[in-house]
């Protein structure tokens, strides 16, 4: 593969790219700025926004709810993080096996995967009920049952998807390094934390990366299962944003919120850009 | 530099003995593991026990629901709570779901494969830079812009259409389209350009018979993404729709909870039907569909 650049033959027009980059640049990088703006406004969602300054960001420092939806947020994505990785890298691993029984076992662990983060929550927000429900008592009135209650069903939701992708992963491991292991007589313990789990490394960046990438947006889960509660101990950032514009009208106090996701977002994203070589413009290895 | 008169082109990095490696791999995996069956047979538990809880607590009498273990299978089964569903636009929520799909898989399409096209074919500041600016996308939480969406929306005068749901889906479902695309394209080899453009092809040209039909599989890996993306939407469905006309499934799911209110079977009766159309596609599909999910993964 010379780098040949004067050779490319039939290069496209830049052009071509153009329409994706305005759709793009309108509906999702525009609206990062305009929140930004509209932090330093007031709103209700009539008429338009009026300048006021710093009085949301003031407003926001000196609430004690950001605090909080901080923490929460936080200490949520880092018990999810750790509960969705372990299962699903052994179960991953696991699946990555070629008998029978592990390809009908792993069809049928995807299966919650195809239910919507709605249905979901609404499927469990039924079974949690105190009346009816699995466990017949208040879980999700409790703030440890609400916040496991999350966590649970966010995984229960997401380790399909990334025991696939540890599955992937796993397949991809070269057979002769487990030969090698056998013949120097290493046992299946020591195989696995010696080959499968250095080997593992890039592919949990990739997956930890989505699962904290994503776990900023358990939004429907939080909506449906405890609306914040009890109290406001399950009010993640994204909620806490909701609950100011959407139940409060106050969509300039909203956009200070959205402003602090964006930069948090953002952060997430340069870590992951380095963390997972997505920028290096490298051939990725295909057909999994 | 051809291989086609050698019998089998060694590439380096393969282990040089297939055969006897696989019967050798055979023979130290066989051994059972209780313990990761164990926990493979727990994981199934919890899988399955509140997929059974719902659809048995669906097939309840309302009557009889309160008080019920959700566990306990229904004394009286009955499909009353289905067809309360089913009355209840049930279809018309479906086909908006359809509708939204079907428009948000047709604009990442449309959009995406040319971007893809560009990045990986040309190497200038400007491709590069586009080409971050979606990277720099990926983690954007559709939180975060929620609040100017919705300003912008009621300024185009989109609040309560199809279309304010359709656009920003299609928009978030872009980044990481465009990371698959730009993985599966990577891999077209130069020298098929080369040998379009000795023919005379125009970009174009090579574009819808080089680059698609080569890229299928990233292709359909995007397809299944971002209908998912559109399956799923919970939040701009939420915020930017009202009336009852373009609601999609996901808002008439939540709406059922207030409608419905006590009645769990109702409302459980829901959510299974919710299931059913993308399950049905996963029998059908299944290896396309968990297929193109590991690609999502493995970029």
């Amino acid at each position: 593969m010379s780098a040949g650049t004067a050779t490319k033959a039939g290069r496209p027009h830049a052009a071509w790219a153009l329409p994706g980059v305005l759709f793009f640049t309108f509906f999702a990088v525009a609206p990062m700025a305009l929140a930004f703006y509209l932090s330093f406004t007031q709103w209700n969602g009539l008429g338009d926004p009026e300048p006021v300054g710093l009085a949301n960001w003031r407003k926001l420092i000196d609430d004690p709810r950001l605090t909080q939806s901080l923490t929460v947020t936080v200490l949520l994505t880092l018990v999810s993080w750790a509960f969705q990785t372990v299962v699903s890298l052994l179960l991953g691993v696991w699946a990555a096996g070629r008998q029978r029984n592990r390809a009908i076992l792993s069809a049928v662990f995807f299966v919650p995967f195809l239910l919507s983060s709605t249905a979901i929550s609404l499927l469990f927000y039924a079974l949690l009920d105190p009346n009816f429900g699995i466990i017949q008592q208040d879980t999700l009135g409790s703030t440890s049952g609400a916040f496991l209650a999350i966590v649970f069903v966010g995984g229960w939701q997401f380790i399909p998807f990334h025991t696939l992708i540890y599955q992937g992963g796993a397949r991809q491991i070269p057979d002769v390094l487990y030969q090698a292991a056998a013949i120097d007589g290493a046992g299946r313990y020591r195989r696995f934390f010696s080959i499968t789990l250095p080997q593992l490394r890039n592919t949990a960046t990739t997956s930890s990366v989505l699962m904290i990438v994503g776990s900023l947006t358990y939004f429907e889960t939080v909506l449906i299962l405890t609306q914040g509660g009890p109290g406001t101990d399950t009010a993640i950032l994204p909620y806490l944003m909701y609950e100011a514009g959407f139940k409060s009208y106050d969509f300039g106090y909203a956009s200070a919120v959205a402003s602090f996701l964006v930069v948090a977002a953002t952060a997430l994203s340069l870590v992951m850009v380095r963390l997972t070589g997505f920028g290096a413009m490298r051939s990725a290895r295909e057909g999994m | 530099m051809s291989h086609d008169t050698l019998p089998r082109p060694v590439k380096t990095g393969e282990p040089p003995a297939k055969p006897p490696a696989r019967r050798r791999r055979g023979h130290w995996s066989r051994r059972a593991n209780p313990l990761a069956g164990l926990g493979a047979v727990i994981w199934l538990a919890v899988v399955l026990v509140p997929i059974y809880a719902m659809i048995s607590a669906s097939l309840t009498r309302q009557d009889q629901a309160l008080g019920n273990n959700a566990l306990k299978p229904p004394a009286d089964p009955t499909l009353d709570n289905y067809n309360t569903v089913l009355h209840n636009g049930f279809g018309h929520f479906l086909a908006n779901t359809a509708i939204v799909a079907a428009a948000v898989v047709a604009i990442v399409l449309v959009l995406c494969v040319p971007l893809a096209h560009v990045a990986v074919r040309t190497r200038n500041a400007w491709s590069g830079s586009a080409f971050r600016l979606f990277l720099l996308g990926v983690a954007i939480p559709a939180q975060a812009v929620v609040v100017p969406l919705y300003l912008m929306i009621a300024k185009l005068n989109l609040y309560d259409s199809l279309l304010a749901v359709v656009l920003p889906t299609a928009a978030f479902a872009m980044p990481v389209s465009v990371l698959i695309l730009t993985g599966t394209l990577r891999d077209i080899s130069e020298d098929l350009y080369e040998a379009m453009a000795l023919d005379g092809a125009s970009p174009t040209r090579m574009l819808f018979q080089l680059v698609v039909p080569l890229a299928k599989g990233g292709i359909s890996t995007v397809v299944i993404y971002s209908a998912l993306q559109a399956w799923n939407g919970f939040l701009f469905p939420l915020i930017f729709t009202q009336s009852d006309g373009p609601r999609v499934l996901t808002l008439g799911l939540f709406n059922y909870v207030s409608q419905f209110g006590v009645n769990i079977p109702a409302l459980l009766a829901s959510v299974v039907l919710s299931g059913v159309p993308i399950f049905a596609v996963y029998l059908v599909a299944r290896r396309a569909l968990v297929g193109g999910l590991m690609g999502v993964g493995g970029k």
